[in-house]
């Protein structure tokens, strides 16, 4: 059929069959790859409520509230046997978060400076670092583990004989005991001092740096906030009148220590074997970080008549850190979810306590694989969120 | 005529070297003595024990179980046998493609002549000569020969290798995986993750770039659950769940329910690398295929992925020796990898006490693997020329 427009004849358009219809066969493509998963997955629970049924598994959390009956060797919460499942896997999870987060901090402190003195200039610092590095990224975090706790901290000498480094530290088979910070009653001034200071010196900060950018006059925001942060945090101590803490030195009676606290060798060895391992590669994040400044930042930035503090702080830190946050940001990730071969050393994590739940629950399989996955799959992405946020606000903003 | 000053002298000397690389300031040199000292401490102290107070037999002795476990030790050439397989594909691409080929048959010929030094017993050193000459004759056919039986060869050598160490009905006794350990079973776990990872990886990369939102949404799920999780609860999930969730007649061994585990926790990751070179490829790459008339498939084939999985070599690499390193957690649910045989030679009565010999040992045979592999892939973006074009 021919239609006419004036004189001009024009086809009429084909109809496109639906089977060559990108539209449809979009909307088909996804049906088909529903139909499949659905099917698949429906296969799959079918068989898995069968063999739950024959071997008379279920499905419920209600054991949850059953009386746990097994100790547990540390907490950080007050607990005992006659307590629920729940209440200890609890003790699992605040378990795994007091290394994690312990983790997290002594990893980043050995990285900062094991990735800076691999760029350092002096070649055996450089090479120490590069040795470091290099041995704890290639070899796994499980066989690390095993050497500090059978191989290094089951070799300590017994408690009589400890080993004393400055601090005191003592080093013994039955662990690592520390001074312990005990808070007075002149600590919540101290404290409520400190935090006044830091909060309004960081705001009087900011808003004086604000005026000068603005106006153009001198302000002196750092004097003026550094002397705020001063006068608050003395007027602090001024008014507790005594120390903050009593600091209480372990000391070696006939058979163990007293006062101090004490880190348990499971502990000890996992938090180190956690540091020494992540720290290699938070190295050579900072590392990238660092070097990914270009050259003509920092020629740029002593042309403008920045000082070399000022060039770190204002140019050079600032670019680094966008490179740097979301590496880190995974490296700590990894921290926690490695922080489960607790299991190797029998720290009792919270992977750890799921597996002995099991032990006493034979019959609960599901449950308790959801309740592990699901605890680890929130702190990931809990972390993971945090950090996305922050990252958004240090990134660079395209003009 | 004017006077022309030469140019400043660059070699330094060993003293000029010194006071450059070690003593250019005070705190550098202060940084000097005290690297020297921590060396002085860790490398004597380490190089004392390991020379006078180490007590090395607990390897020696145990070296057959911590190779290939508890593998029938009439039929351990099998595993031999692919040394040699390796130690032939090994001198092919030397012969083929020299450069970085060339120092790692070179090194992998050293460590045969080396090795072939020690006290072994006759056979094994045997065997180590034989792994050279055939070493030096794949070096022969490969200078011969075309690239492509090169890549054939590796190809072909993984389900080859998986057939001589499993068995064939009729030919080779089938040895059932309980017998597979040590080494053995950290690198068979190791190939099949890598080789079944890899592709489930870039499929799950592409669905996760789909313009299609159910494969999008599922591709992400996936991933980010997986991701978010620890390997040995992925692993303890695989061991207790996996039987419960075919039918009732179908019966999986412990070490395929790892392998599964493991190909699906390494293939998040390695979708996550892919991603980042696919977003990499500008747009117009694609638009000048469909301008030439390539077809969709023919687009991703030829133009997108070879681009996009070229700039992720790196990150892939790292993440085969991630999964590399990871294989030890199967000991957790109690497979014979490595590690658990040096626990179980640790709990030997004969061998007490020696948990520094062996930790130090599996961390040694650990690292060469890693570290090589490491290497490989710095030389290999060099010579394919990451981050230069």
């Amino acid at each position: 059929m021919e239609r006419s427009i004036g004189t001009i004849p024009i086809a009429q358009p084909q109809r496109i069959p639906f089977w060559r219809d990108v539209r449809v066969l979009r909307v088909l493509a996804q049906v088909a790859f529903v139909l499949t998963v659905v099917i698949i997955v429906g296969l799959l629970y079918a068989n898995l409520t069968q063999a739950m049924a024959r071997r008379g598994m279920s499905t419920s959390f209600d054991f949850l509230k059953l009386e746990a009956g097994f100790a547990i060797k540390e907490s950080v919460i007050p607990y005992d046997p006659s307590e629920s499942y729940g209440k200890a896997f609890l003790v699992g999870v605040l378990n795994t978060l007091r290394v994690s987060l312990l983790g997290v901090i002594l990893a980043t402190l050995l990285g900062i400076i094991a990735g800076v003195a691999r760029l350092s200039t002096n070649w055996l610092v450089n090479k120490i670092a590069a040795a470091y590095i290099e041995i704890f990224r290639n070899t796994p975090l499980l066989v690390q583990l095993f050497f500090w706790y059978f191989a290094v901290i089951q070799k300590f000498p017994p408690v009589r004989e400890s080993i004393q480094l400055p601090g005191p530290i003592y080093l013994h088979q039955r662990g690592i005991t520390i001074p312990a910070l005990h808070p007075t009653p002149a600590f919540r001034l101290w404290a409520i001092g400190f935090a006044a200071g830091l909060v309004i010196g960081l705001v009087v900060y900011r808003i004086l740096l604000v005026q000068q950018l603005e106006t153009g006059r001198e302000r002196h925001p750092g004097l003026v906030g550094f002397g705020l942060f001063v006068v608050l945090f003395g007027l602090g101590v001024l008014l507790s009148g005594g120390r903050p803490f009593t600091v209480e030195t372990p000391v070696l009676q006939r058979f163990n220590f007293k006062g101090g606290s004490n880190l348990s060798p499971e502990f000890s060895a996992l938090l180190i074997g956690l540091v020494v391992y992540t720290g290699a590669f938070i190295a050579e994040v900072v590392r990238a970080g660092i070097l990914s400044v270009r050259k003509g930042q920092v020629e740029a930035a002593r042309a403008l008549g920045f000082s070399n503090m000022q060039a770190l702080r204002l140019i050079i830190f600032p670019q680094a850190l966008r490179v740097i946050i979301p590496p880190l940001t995974s490296q700590y990730l990894n921290l926690a979810k490695n922080s489960s071969l607790a299991v190797a050393v029998a720290y009792p994590d919270l992977y750890f306590i799921g597996g002995v739940i099991y032990n006493h629950q034979p019959g609960r399989p599901v449950p308790i694989i959801v309740l592990i996955m699901g605890t680890y799959l929130a702190m990931s992405l809990t972390t993971a969120i945090l950090m996305n946020l922050y990252n958004r606000r240090i990134a660079f903003v395209e003009r | 005529m004017a006077e022309y000053a030469g140019p400043p002298r660059i070699s330094l000397g060993p003293i000029g070297w010194l006071r450059k690389n070690l003593f250019s300031t005070w705190y550098n040199a202060l940084l000097t003595f005290l690297s020297l000292w921590i060396l002085y401490v860790v490398l004597g102290g380490t190089l004392r024990w390991a020379l006078t107070e180490a007590d090395w037999r607990v390897i020696t002795a145990n070296l057959r179980l911590f190779m290939v476990g508890p593998y029938p030790p009439d039929q351990v050439w099998r595993p031999a046998l692919c040394v040699v397989i390796v130690s032939l594909l090994m001198g092919l691409s030397w012969g083929l493609w020299g450069g970085a080929m060339r120092q790692f048959a070179v090194a992998l010929a050293a460590a045969f002549a080396v090795l072939a030094l020690l006290p072994f017993p006759l056979p094994v050193r045997l065997w180590l000569l034989g792994n050279l000459v055939v070493l030096a004759a794949g070096y022969g056919i490969g200078q011969r020969v075309s690239p492509r039986w090169g890549v054939i060869g590796w190809v072909a050598s993984f389900p080859l290798i998986l057939l001589i160490v499993a068995g064939i009905g009729g030919v080779l006794p089938p040895i059932s995986t309980q017998r597979w350990g040590g080494l053995l079973l950290t690198f068979i776990l190791t190939i099949v993750g890598i080789g079944a990872s890899f592709p489930v990886g870039v499929l799950l990369a592409l669905g996760r770039r789909s313009a299609l939102p159910a494969i999008r949404l599922f591709s992400i799920a996936f991933i980010e659950v997986v991701r978010g999780v620890p390997l040995v609860t992925v692993l303890f999930m695989g061991s207790l769940m996996l039987p419960l969730f075919l039918p009732e007649d179908v019966r999986v061994d412990q070490v395929v329910r790892a392998m599964v585990s493991i190909t699906l926790f390494s293939a998040a990751y390695t979708a996550e690398n892919v991603r980042g070179g696919l977003q990499a490829i500008p747009e117009g790459q694609i638009e000048a295929a469909k301008a030439l008339g390539l077809n969709g498939f023919q687009t991703l084939l030829l133009i997108v992925l070879p681009q996009a999985l070229r700039n992720v070599i790196p990150a892939i690499v790292g993440q085969f020796i991630s999964l590399f390193k990871d294989t030890s957690l199967v000991s957790i649910i109690g497979l014979l990898d490595l590690v658990l045989i040096g626990k179980s030679v640790l709990a030997n009565p004969d061998f007490l006490g020696l948990q520094r010999e062996v930790y130090v040992f599996l961390a040694l045979v650990y690292f060469v693997f890693s570290y090589a592999m490491s290497y490989a892939s710095r030389r290999l973006e060099v010579a394919l020329g990451v981050g230069e074009r």
